[in-house]
């Protein structure tokens, strides 16, 4: 290995490492996450002093590991009290099944770190070390937590984003980010949330505890909630990156590639959702030339075999199979809204929401003609469950100007205008209203 | 963002025997590990020039000539379509392609556009 490389390249290694090394470090010290993030990040420090001069080492997750659970036996060595929480640790170490080797250097100088053999033909440690990965990704999404606790935690931990990271992505202070990852490590100890793959019955709701999670760091990404942007892709790259992870972890389950599926076919618009001037751009206005055909063919893949899995479909999987519908025709006029309002009809029965009600009612208003879906919206305004919602009022705003009626619609489109928190959106809205205003009289 | 990545060699010096079974096994794994990390995308072998053809237009007129191509010194054997974070990443991935490899070279050139 070459001796020059750099402090980037070495933190590369660390970021690509950082969720292995802390899910194996999670487990050797019974499920202390704090304790695990802290050793992960010491052993970072020994990493950037040793490397530039020895090379990376040829499995480098490992020697991290390693070090950093001879960290912890240090730390127990200066406090028993400690110590007898951890005894995992000095055990796991005994066993060595990792056939990596600590021991201290005699002369004090530090840790002397030995991988047996090149460490990578060992499968046992890559096993284990993925066994812990889902372990980690289970419990940062621990329904004991708040829904924003569990997102940080799991971009930390999980994703390996630093806390400024987090913090750009979501426009908050960095001292507010960092304070609800530590608390939120603090409530999965005083829970005594084991570090386990949940099974039997609580698994499925467990595992939809995590597809949420991923889902909403996505979306916030594909359609954030406030601020002057109207995409922030690099959340919605994190969450497919998890997505994907969490694919070939627990490949059996149906609705983790139903959930990547869908993600995919987002990302297939990403390009087109923004105009040069970067203002967002509604699906019927893109120009579907410029999706991207490589995330469409790895969304069909994703949602096969989610099909292949599970019958009937899950959620996941039937919003990426009406993505798909989607990304299968050339433009609104050539959309099988049929079958749209088919898929969204099952959606509704899998999934009672509001939000499934309102997209149904807008593949009625394009299978059926908007007269047929006014109906519906009407229904939904009565029940309030989306008073709140911009794009209840501009959906409706866009039927009263489909059926002529311009002046309600220049009035309904200024409501969703006022409930819309992005800017780049709250402008879109304000631009139809005076559209609309201007057609009525 | 997107890297591609592909290898380049001297095709005349490439071994003409196939690759040591364990060398199949653990480019499998490395691929497979790519893959669940989500940063490979794509990827592809590419055959040698004897099977390519290379097609060229100079002052309007095309020419059309059958592989192999004897002055190629240095010819892309295969190739990943990767998402990383950054470069870094990318190289860090290319490292450890070629450390399966034994040895050979890598390029990494950022795909431009907007994802």
């Amino acid at each position: 290995m070459s001796a020059t490389d750099s402090t980037a390249a070495v933190e590369a290694v660390f970021r690509i490492e950082f969720p292995r090394v802390v899910a194996a470090l999670a487990r050797a010290c019974g499920g202390d996450l704090g304790l695990a993030e802290e050793l992960a990040q010491d052993s970072l420090v020994d990493a950037l002093r040793q490397w530039p001069l020895e090379g990376t080492p040829r499995n480098p997750g490992a020697w991290l590991t390693a070090v950093g659970k001879h960290k912890a036996i240090d730390r127990f060595r200066r406090d028993r009290v400690l110590a007898s929480k951890y005894i995992e640790v000095g055990r796991s170490l005994e066993v060595g099944s990792s056939g990596v080797g600590v021991g201290d250097a005699d002369d004090g100088s530090g840790v002397v770190v030995g991988v047996g053999g090149d460490g990578d033909g060992d499968g046992t440690f890559d096993d284990e070390i993925e066994d812990d990965r889902l372990r980690l990704i289970f419990v940062a999404c621990h329904p004991v937590l708040s829904v924003p606790a569990r997102v940080a935690l799991t971009l930390r931990l999980v994703g390996g984003l630093t806390v400024p990271e987090i913090a750009r992505a979501y426009l908050e202070p960095e001292a507010t980010v960092a304070q609800r990852i530590g608390r939120a490590k603090k409530t999965i100890a005083q829970a005594g949330v084991p570090f386990e793959v949940p099974v039997g019955e609580d698994r499925a709701a467990r595992l939809g505890a995590v597809l949420e999670v991923i889902y909403l760091i996505y979306n916030e990404g594909y359609s954030a909630t406030s601020g002057e942007e109207w995409l922030r892709p690099e959340l919605c790259a994190e969450a497919l990156r998890l997505g994907r992870g969490l694919a070939a972890l627990a490949p059996d389950e149906a609705e983790v590639h139903g959930l990547v599926a869908l993600m995919e076919f987002q990302s297939s618009r990403l390009r087109a959702r923004t105009a040069s001037s970067g203002a967002p751009v509604l699906l019927f206005d893109q120009d579907r030339r410029s999706w991207d055909a490589l995330h469409i063919n790895r969304g069909e893949a994703a949602l096969a075999q989610a099909e292949s899995l599970a019958s009937p479909r899950g959620p996941y999987a039937l919003q990426a199979a009406i993505a798909s519908c989607h990304a299968r025709s050339f433009g609104p006029s050539e959309t099988d809204w049929a079958r749209l309002v088919a898929l969204y009809t099952e959606l509704a029965r899998t999934v009672s929401s509001p939000v499934v009600e309102l997209n149904r009612a807008v593949a009625i208003s394009y299978a059926s003609g908007p007269e047929a879906a006014l109906p519906h919206v009407d229904m939904l305004v009565a029940t309030g469950a989306l008073a709140h919602y911009h794009l209840l009022f501009s959906v409706r705003a866009d039927l009263l100007d489909r059926l002529g009626r311009f002046g309600e619609a220049a009035e309904v489109w200024s409501v969703a205008a006022g409930l819309a928190s992005n800017e780049a959106e709250r402008a879109l809205l304000e631009g139809r209203a005076a559209a609309s205003g201007a057609r009525a009289r | 963002m997107r890297f591609l990545g592909y290898t380049l060699a001297n095709e005349a010096e490439t071994p003409t025997e196939p690759p040591r079974p364990e060398l199949y096994e653990e480019m499998g794994k490395f691929v497979q590990e790519a893959i669940s990390a989500g940063v490979i995308v794509a990827t592809g072998g590419i055959s040698p020039t004897s099977e390519g053809v290379k097609i060229s237009l100079k002052n309007g007129e095309f020419s059309v000539v059958d592989g192999p191509f004897a002055e190629a010194k240095e010819i892309v054997g295969g190739w990943a379509l990767m998402e990383c974070r950054d470069i870094d990443e990318a190289v860090e991935w290319s490292k450890r392609f070629i450390g399966v490899l034994g040895e050979g070279e890598v390029r990494v050139r950022p795909v431009s556009g907007p994802e």
